[in-house]
């Protein structure tokens, strides 16, 4: 199985370890992994603020970067719904296409398509659940708390794999932490107060760590967390799925 | 220039505030929960529901003049008003034409979108809000901040104080039962001197001709029963198709909105009683060019239950003033670049795309859609600031092409000390409340040419 591993440009740029440990997960459970030299990002950043007519060049970055794999992986579910929802190009659209449908966040890729049931990942600690929104709502790796369906946590399923992992779940367990992409500066008030009031929760469960899908959202906790100076820490989950096959 | 941010910030100055307000709301959307949970239908509801809205805005025209046709054998003046001044005008005729001087209202969100009260006033009418949440606001002189709980962003005290100051309680005083009762005998003088009633509508039946009234206080029936006059307004998106249609918007509607299998009141007014005279004035004010948009006419299936506003993280820390509209919130932050784009640029942006208020929304109106889909076109228009697109424009050029890319991240990690630059020049607004992350000594693209051999794509 040929998988595409897609760094998104900010953990490639601000938390390389979450790439290391994508590939090191991956790699583990059988994948032959290659991380295409030339990408950069899904385009994301302008499409959200209004400039989709200025990702052209993301997305014609992507595809050439993207277009020989069977499985495109990344440890994000906001850029992956991005490309899955607005990858363009005029000159491949075929291959566009076929990057839209072959694209997977890496908690979906593991449960949905490598259908793993055990992990020999151990993290004894006690744990907080972010369920980020574009991919708990957009790519539905969870029941929505909105819906009237079976609940379900493709997340949580995974992380109930890992030995000693305790996880405790937040009073209001899908609200928005405030990130939001460019939200976050042009709206800074609310989008801070959005994220203190996540942290609260996780600090009244008496967490050690914060973890999650995407790091964009870690990223902004993590600045609150450590303007706070509080002891809570955050670790992506590939980080956490990742932690002992290692060894 | 009021911009959302602007007014969210004044609104976060008082953080326990903020706390009690977002409480609050989210107390109303666990009642949501609940009902919508207990439904085991509740998601095919939805969808009817939403079916039968798409339906009827595609046979809008059809089902409009059917309604007028059923309204006027009933009895009933028909008016059709094409924007807000019109509207205006055909309800101050009618009070004008029998020599009126006081009139009583119940909720209405179509006469606050029009200014109706501002302009009746100005013409030296009295007009009296009679939903509780309303006439506080109303004594208060400010506009509703939520569009089924006007008054949520008060708290018992601010009540207190409103109701001393026009209604003579006593000081201090912020027993609910009390306020409520000094209200109850307040307004009861209102309605008993009202010579003509105003209600709004939230369905229009086209079939029979009738229109459905939902309220929890019964001031709309109050009103139009004990008035010689009923002018219901509305818009022209209230209608549905057939009387059997309410079994399933009525389900929805109070169950959405705060939690109650229905509204205490949902009031059929089909004919003026003997002696008495009923109008209805069909408002467009910009409805028609909203469902000539492609990307946004469903927008129009919206029952103003506010679920969607429940649900925003963003609405419950910013208040309903912040969106400096009549219909704020998510639903309001779509519809209001229809009628001014250069003014409601902001609202589009006052979100993190979330997509709880899609989820939420009854009639399953793609809200988290719509708001980026007004970002592009506000964006292309130039609504959005040159700042803004200057910055995009460079972030675009760094992030197309791949060395360039590697170039600035490793010249200091670009990205991040960049964009928040965009939205501010002398404050770093990341920093104010957030630490920024330490930038590692290697990017993951190092650490893989280093670990990796082989590597492919060069
Ligand atoms: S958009 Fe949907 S949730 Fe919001 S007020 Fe309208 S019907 Fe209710």
């Amino acid at each position: 199985m040929k998988v595409g591993l897609f760094v998104p440009c900010y953990i490639d740029q601000f938390y390389p370890n979450v790439g290391i440990a994508t590939l090191e997960l991956l790699e583990k459970l059988g994948c032959n992994v290659t991380f295409p030299l030339n990408q950069t990002c899904c385009g994301q950043p302008m499409a959200n603020s209004g400039y989709s007519n200025l990702t052209k060049g993301c997305d014609a970055n992507f595809v050439s970067n993207f277009s020989e794999f069977d499985y495109i992986v990344a440890p994000s579910g906001s850029c992956v719904l991005h490309i899955k929802e607005h990858l363009k190009d005029t000159d491949h659209p075929e291959k566009a296409a076929q990057i839209r449908k072959q694209i997977f966040e890496l908690c979906e890729f593991l449960t949905d398509i490598l259908k793993i049931n055990s992990l020999p990942a151990s993290f004894p600690h006690r744990v907080g659940l972010h369920a980020s929104c574009h991919g708990q709502r957009g790519l539905h790796l969870s029941s929505m708390s909105e819906r009237n369906e079976p609940s379900f946590s493709k997340p949580g399923h995974l992380l109930s794999m890992v030995k000693g992992l305790e996880l405790v779940q937040a009073e209001r367990p899908d609200e928005c932490c405030g990130f939001g992409g460019t939200f976050c500066v042009f709206e800074e008030a609310v989008s801070v107060k959005m994220g203190k009031d996540r942290i609260e929760e996780h600090a009244q469960n008496q967490v050690e760590y914060i973890t999650g899908g995407d790091t964009s959202c870690l990223m902004h906790l993590e600045g609150i967390l450590k303007r706070q100076q509080s002891p809570i820490r955050i670790i992506h989950i590939a980080e956490i799925l990742n932690s002992s096959i290692s060894n | 220039m009021i911009t959302h941010a602007k007014e969210a910030e004044k609104f976060n100055k008082d953080e326990a505030r903020v706390d009690w307000h977002d409480d609050t709301l989210w107390f109303v959307r666990q009642k949501r929960d609940r009902m919508a949970h207990n439904i085991p239908e509740w998601e095919q509801l939805r969808e009817k529901a939403s079916q039968i809205k798409n339906h009827t805005l595609s046979n809008l025209d059809q089902y409009l003049v059917q309604f007028e046709k059923q309204a006027l054998a009933n009895g009933v003046h028909v008016h059709w008003a094409a924007n807000a001044a019109e509207h205006n005008q055909i309800v101050f005729q009618i009070i004008q034409k029998h020599g009126f001087r006081k009139i009583v209202k119940s909720k209405s969100m179509l006469t606050e979108e029009c200014h109706l009260n501002e302009f009746l006033i100005g013409q030296g009418i009295e007009v009296i809000d009679t939903d509780l949440g309303e006439r506080i606001v109303q004594l208060r002189h400010e506009p509703p901040s939520h569009i089924v709980l006007p008054a949520i962003h008060l708290k018992k005290e601010d009540v207190g104080e409103t109701f001393h100051q026009h209604l003579g309680t006593e000081k201090g005083a912020k027993d609910p039962q009390y306020l409520t009762e000094a209200a109850r005998q307040h307004l009861r003088e209102k309605f008993i001197a009202a010579d003509l009633a105003l209600t709004g509508v939230n369905f229009a039946v086209a079939e029979t001709g009738g229109i459905v009234v939902c309220t929890n206080e019964g001031n709309a029936d109050m009103g139009a029963h004990l008035a010689n006059v009923h002018i219901a307004c509305m818009g022209i998106e209230k209608i549905i198709p057939r009387q059997a249609d309410l079994s399933v918007f009525l389900r929805l509607l109070a169950r959405s909105a705060t939690g109650q299998p229905i509204t205490t009141y949902s009031s059929h007014f089909l004919r003026p009683a003997s002696g008495k005279e009923m109008h209805i004035v069909l408002v467009d004010n910009g409805r028609t060019e909203q469902l000539a948009r492609t990307d946004f006419r469903n927008s129009l299936k919206c029952i103003r239950c506010a679920a969607c506003f429940n649900t925003c993280p963003v609405y419950r820390r910013s208040g309903g003033h912040s969106y400096h509209t009549a219909v704020a919130g998510p639903i309001g932050s779509i519809l209001a670049p229809n009628i001014d784009m250069r003014k409601y640029a902001d609202l589009p942006f006052a979100s993190t795309l979330c997509g709880s208020c899609s989820n939420v929304c009854p009639v399953k109106i793609d809200i988290h859609d719509q708001l980026w889909k007004w970002r592009q076109i506000l964006s292309q228009e130039g609504h959005t600031g040159t700042a803004k697109a200057t910055g995009m424009k460079l972030m675009s050029a760094v992030l197309s092409n791949p060395d360039i890319y590697r170039f600035a991240g490793s010249t200091g990690r670009w990205f991040l000390r960049h964009v928040p630059s965009l939205a501010s020049n002398s404050l770093n607004p990341w920093f104010k409340q957030r630490e920024m992350p330490e930038p590692p000594k290697e990017s993951f693209r190092d650490w893989y040419l280093k670990n990796r051999k082989k590597p492919k794509g060069e």
